[in-house]
């Protein structure tokens, strides 16, 4: 659905925009993202990468689910074959940051104080301290939340969700609008399964699927080593089909937006 | 909570609009939101009053159109009415459906208070002199 040209106006909702108003004032129709702003910033953010040829992946998921470890064990794994760079944020601390920067990964930390997300112009200002010459994979960690992230446009190709076994495997019924954004599931922690047997990853995944969500859902532990090469290759696709889209002018906007469902064809 | 930063951009998207019509505030806002957008309409009506201080919509009445869940099925074409986190087709039960309504973000209209014309002289009325 076209949220900018005005064509969400129809005969049966036309009257909202248009409706009679008191003498000396006048109705405009508007019909524009409410997040417009944003969404301007993110396609720049997206055009600053698809002119290097980078794949930005946005990663969320609740609070400690894993998604710095799995960066950890993800830039360690693609340390001799492709040059990554993270962007972290958090309320909080340079911890994360630090953590990547002990892998020798370029990385800048956002604070964002209280907000409890990235927005696309922090992610920009974000890129400004950073070199993104010679980048091939740019991963955003955002604020562990499953809400507030889910709104808002950074400029990245794909969302990366990350579920992990030691929450409830309802999560994706609970908070529908991030994991309708998913490109891919992360279910994390696998290893924990054998003693966590109320998680049952197959119901993760049919609740997934009850939103309409075609995406994979690849089980694995960052800290045992287990199911990362299902991971690894996911990402090595996923960059090959970014410098295909690149190499003839198009982009990708990840699912959060709801016509980015159009792309899913290319890269599925 | 991220209700604050939505309401931040609709005061800067309604005083752009003003400033387009030369308007002198706005009296009536009219946001279309879908379950499936992530913004809780309540929460953004409570936010709206501290993004709006002091602006030329400090008054204005926010409303809400509700937009409905409704998904097109792609394997029997059927458009139905869905759940929030049930998007599965009403007709054939198939989870291969597209949204097409239900996660809209919409500023979809804005009522104006025009500016008076100032063309005529303020002259002191007859009765005050």
């Amino acid at each position: 659905m076209c949220d900018t040209c005005g064509c969400n106006l129809t005969p049966g909702n036309q009257h909202l925009a248009f409706k009679p108003v008191a003498r000396g004032t006048t109705a405009v129709s508007v019909l524009k993202g409410l997040l417009a702003k944003n969404d301007d910033q993110a396609g720049h953010n997206r055009a600053h990468f698809d002119r290097r040829g980078i794949l930005a992946i946005n990663l969320m998921s609740s609070p400690g689910s894993g998604k710095t470890a799995l960066l950890e064990a993800t830039l360690t794994a693609l340390k001799n074959e492709l040059t990554c760079a993270v962007i972290e944020g958090d309320l909080e601390t340079e911890n994360d940051a630090e953590r990547i920067r002990a892998k020798g990964v370029q990385a800048y930390q956002i604070v964002t104080g209280t907000a409890c997300h990235l927005d696309a112009h922090l992610v920009h200002d974000a890129l400004h301290h950073m070199t993104l010459d010679g980048i091939d994979l740019l991963f955003i960690e955002n604020v562990g939340n499953l809400v507030c992230p889910a709104s808002f446009d950074l400029g990245q190709h794909l969302n990366v969700t990350l579920l992990s076994v030691t929450e409830g495997d309802d999560k994706p019924a609970k908070y529908p609008v991030m994991f309708r954004a998913a490109d891919a599931m992360l279910l994390t922690k696998t290893d924990l399964l054998a003693v966590l047997d109320d998680f049952d990853p197959d119901k993760a995944e049919a609740h997934l699927r009850k939103l309409a969500n075609p995406a994979p859902v690849m089980r694995l532990s960052a800290r045992k080593d287990l199911g990362m090469d299902a991971w690894l290759t996911w990402l090595r696709d996923q960059l090959a089909a970014q410098r295909a889209r690149v190499a003839i002018g198009q982009s990708r906007r990840p699912a959060i937006q709801g016509d980015g469902m159009k792309y899913h064809s290319v890269t599925a | 909570m991220h209700e604050l930063a939505v309401a931040q951009a609709l005061v800067e998207q309604v005083d752009a609009v003003i400033g387009q019509h030369q308007a002198s505030c706005a009296t009536a806002i009219r946001v279309r939101i879908g379950p499936l957008a992530g913004v809780v309409p309540e929460l953004l009506a409570t936010a709206f009053p501290l993004a709006a201080a002091g602006s030329r919509m400090e008054h204005a009445a926010l409303e809400f159109t509700h937009a409905p869940i409704q998904v097109r099925c792609q394997t029997c074409g059927a458009e139905t009415e869905a759940a929030m986190n049930r998007l599965l087709c009403g007709a054939c039960g198939d989870w291969h459906t597209r949204i097409i309504s239900g996660d809209e973000l919409l500023l979809e209209s804005v009522e104006l208070e025009m500016d008076t014309p100032h063309s005529l002289p303020l002259t002191p009325h007859p009765q005050n002199v």
